[in-house]
């Protein structure tokens, strides 16, 4: 359906609800509805056009505009259309109503926006707090009458209560938020009968570090660092994604090399962080060597990251019109030889991996995600595509260069460890096809624009397909170089929950595994 | 089996020779950046695009006294593109642990022209972060014991007290076959009740505060604190904020402290050695540490 018959559909049906609507950026339609009343039109979309609602979020334009702001980010199947429907909350009655319940994977967002906001999702069926934790005092954080740098009273501990799991032989296994491993920290709560999981809970947000609030302060070219410190794996995508939606908000054109560069060290961070993976994953159910071998390889690949972004993690690279350094034919030629390189040394550890038998049976069955309810949970990246979700914002939403580039999306229905393995081997194939063919374009050509001033009041969302999984990122800006709100979406966000639904059954020792194979950001989670 | 053992062989060893020999380093990585105060005329530009505040001004009158900070630094380079007199150079220093907060604080003091920029540098000094000298020694004096006590073997017990992930992926790859921190019978440990060293990636959250205290009461004593990366540092780019307390010294007492964004395996080995007396810290021109 095209954006005027949509338009007309929409005003046909929804009538007076509907206020106004307009396209932005070429692919961002913008619908705004005069009250709070999600639901009719989530109805619509979801249920007659299939639509795929991709985030839920706030703003506070209280002092501009009387009101809050919740928009609801829809996406269609084979349309790079992303339909944005914004509806008011009125500041003197902030209520909105719930989608949880017949749409889990909104159920974190909803109450990140009550924690932060201070807005009531009405009909939730699990309003406690999530973002804060529940020795927090009433504050809002995101709202614009709430300072940064608040001095909040000391954290005394926590009182979240956990739901019980009763019956005989039946135990509470708790984790965390300090882990064994040197991991990022959260609290995981196991209700365990003998050996299997019954139940897994989990308590996040250990990480929060005011930094969506943060984006509000730094003048914006400053914030791309910020962007690069989301989720520290993902340094070049949340930096890309942000880049992008300045980009977008103030119609900056950047040159065709830039987006190739982008393009690359983009597939460069998904083969580091798939081979890092796949070791790791080898690694917890004891196939040591594997590991050995997999994270020498992506040593390798972090040279040819400092040789080509002066950083390991591809951090200082990314900027707003393009990228901060040109690439010499050499570096291009060192490119070429890595990739070289890894690709030999790659296959000797997939056939490493397939010859011990012992590493399938224990990877194989373990820890399924079955398809329909990685559908109702909203599940994205790599632990959906193992499990039937066939999502790809570079090939759904073509951003860089991929409009430009051929590959495959690997899906699986069996959304076990050995799948959500096997996604990655694949998809690393496709980096290095991908790598190959974006190098061996000429890129002398012009690598940055100057960024001229960037007008306020500007609305731009970005979306990029980092390793894990879609990553949205939504702003708006405003006066003096700074934003005035800078929405963040890590495709961890929506998976967790699928951790929760992949354990159950599955035994205890087994939860190291299947926790690695969906590898999800706490960081990127907790912001 | 065969061909696990065929591929080893083949493969060879490919543990570093680092820090017996230099590190070997591309000749683009953006390590520490080196400040000729002399030749500088302007901090003002360099200042305004330093996305964490390591660079910082402040003028009374006709003097300016220009602050720079390595343990707030994320090593981005903008400061040396800034500046077009060549008064900053990115360099691939990367040996930048310290016991001492304050050497990695320099600052330098200049009279002004009217439009502003330096005419003169006066003084070039160090920052004291712990200005009292006797609290100082004794802390070197309790450092030294513990040394001889732990020297030889260690057990870490790493804490992300709120970092992005970053100073994680760098801390995992010390495990890895090229940087193999096994080979100096330092090994990381699962509990803290094990542990003789607690390795802290920030910045601290309020969330991760209490949980940092209770797993540092649960080492036995001596024990040992390494902060890790400009956030555990500082509180880095996040700095302090409602839900950020800053860098690790705000809740306990650090023994050595490891710039970088994030650091990379060398310098943590570099810090880590330096914490147990295995290796001495790096002097580079501007940076005489005490």
């Amino acid at each position: 359906m095209n954006l005027a018959t949509l338009f007309g559909t929409l005003q046909t049906k929804f009538g007076k609800q509907v206020e106004s609507m307009h396209a932005e950026h070429g692919d961002e339609a913008y619908i705004f509805l005069g009250d709070p009343n999600i639901r009719p039109i989530t109805e619509y979309l979801r249920g007659e056009l299939q639509a795929r609602l991709v985030s839920v979020f706030a703003e506070d334009r209280r002092s501009r505009e009387g009101v809050f702001f919740n928009y609801y980010v829809f996406e269609q199947r084979g349309d790079t259309q992303f339909l944005i429907v914004r509806a008011p909350v009125p500041a003197a009655d902030p209520r909105f109503p719930s989608l949880s319940a017949e749409l889990p994977a909104v159920n974190w967002q909803e109450r990140e926006i009550q924690d932060w906001f201070g807005l009531t999702a009405v009909g939730h069926p699990n309003p406690r707090r999530v973002a804060l934790h529940d020795n927090w005092p009433d504050v809002h954080p995101l709202r614009k009458d709430f300072p940064i740098d608040t001095v909040l009273p000391p954290f005394e501990g926590e009182r979240h209560i956990y739901r019980p799991a009763l019956g005989e032989g039946v135990l509470q296994v708790p984790v965390g938020p300090v882990h064994a491993g040197t991991i990022e920290p959260g609290h995981f709560s196991f209700a365990v009968a003998g050996e299997p999981i019954l139940y897994l809970q989990l308590r996040m947000f250990y990480t929060h570090k005011g930094t969506e609030k943060l984006f509000e302060k730094l003048p914006i070219h400053k914030a791309v660092f910020l962007a690069e410190s989301i989720s520290g794996d993902s340094s070049f995508s949340h930096g890309t994604a942000f880049c992008q939606a300045i980009e977008r908000a103030a119609e900056i054109e950047v040159p065709s090399d830039a987006l190739i560069m982008r393009t690359v060290l983009l597939e460069l961070e998904r083969l580091c962080n798939h081979v890092a993976d796949i070791g790791a994953i080898a690694t917890d159910v004891g196939f040591v060597v594997a590991n050995a071998h997999a994270s020498r390889l992506k040593e390798m690949l972090l040279a040819a990251n400092e040789q080509l972004a002066g950083n390991r993690l591809l951090r200082g690279m990314v900027c707003i019109g393009g990228v901060r350094r040109a690439w010499g034919a050499w570096q291009v030629e060192l490119l070429r030889v890595a990739i070289d390189a890894f690709t030999r040394e790659f296959r000797d550890l997939v056939a490493l991996i397939n010859s011990s038998e012992s590493t399938r049976d224990r990877l194989e069955h373990t820890g399924i995600l079955k398809p329909e309810i990685a559908r109702d949970l909203g599940i994205v990246g790599v632990g959906g595509r193992a499990s039937g979700i066939d999502l790809d914002v570079r090939r759904d939403h073509p951003y860089a260069a991929y409009r430009h580039l051929s590959f495959k999306v690997p899906v699986y229905q069996v959304g076990d460890v050995w799948h959500r393995m096997q996604v990655r081997i694949d998809e690393v194939q496709e980096s290095i096809s991908m790598i190959r063919e974006a190098a061996s374009r000429n890129l002398s050509g012009q690598f940055r624009v100057p960024v001229p001033p960037i007008p306020p009041n500007r609305c731009a969302l970005s979306a990029v397909e980092g390793w894990r999984g879609e990553i949205i990122h939504w702003i708006r800006t405003g006066s003096d170089n700074r934003l005035e709100r800078c929405k963040i979406k890590d495709p961890s966000l929506n998976n967790w929950p699928a951790l929760v639904e992949a354990v159950q059954g599955n035994i205890i020792a087994d939860f190291p595994v299947i926790n690695k194979s969906f590898n999800l950001s706490y960081s990127g989670t907790d912001r | 089996m065969f061909k696990i053992l065929q591929k080893t062989i083949r493969t060879g060893i490919v543990t570093t020779t680092y820090p017996s020999k230099p590190a070997r380093i591309s000749d683009h990585f953006r390590g520490r950046p080196s400040f000729d105060f002399e030749k500088w005329q302007d901090a003002r530009p360099a200042a305004d695009e330093c996305p964490t505040g390591a660079i910082s001004w402040r003028d009374t009158d006709d003097s300016r006294k220009v602050t720079v900070d390595y343990g707030l630094c994320v090593f981005c380079g903008l400061c040396a593109e800034a500046s077009p007199d060549q008064a900053v150079k990115i360099t691939k220093e990367f040996e930048l642990a310290t016991a001492d907060r304050g050497s990695l604080i320099l600052t330098a003091e200049y009279t002004l022209n009217a439009d502003g920029t330096h005419r003169k540098l006066s003084a070039v000094s160090h920052g004291r972060v712990n200005a009292d000298s006797d609290v100082q020694s004794v802390g070197a004096k309790a450092r030294e014991t513990i040394q001889k006590l732990l020297g030889r073997s260690l057990s870490i017990r790493e804490v992300d007290a709120g970092s992005c992930n970053g100073c994680e992926l760098e801390i995992v790859a010390l495990n890895n076959p090229i940087y193999d921190i096994e080979r100096f019978g330092i090994h990381f440990v699962a509990s803290p009740r094990h542990a003789d060293m607690l390795l802290v990636t920030g910045p601290v959250t309020r969330n991760m505060e209490l949980a940092l205290l209770k797993t540092y009461r649960a080492m036995p004593e001596p024990k040992l604190v390494v902060a890790v990366g400009a956030c555990g540092i500082s509180g880095g780019i996040f700095g302090e904020n409602y839900a950020s307390l800053g860098g690790v010294d705000k809740v306990l007492p650090v023994d050595v402290y490891i710039p970088g964004c994030p650091p990379r395996p060398q310098a943590l080995l570099q810090g880590i050695l330096l914490a147990v007396g295995r290796l001495r810290e790096k002097r580079y021109d501007e940076h005489p540490s005490r």
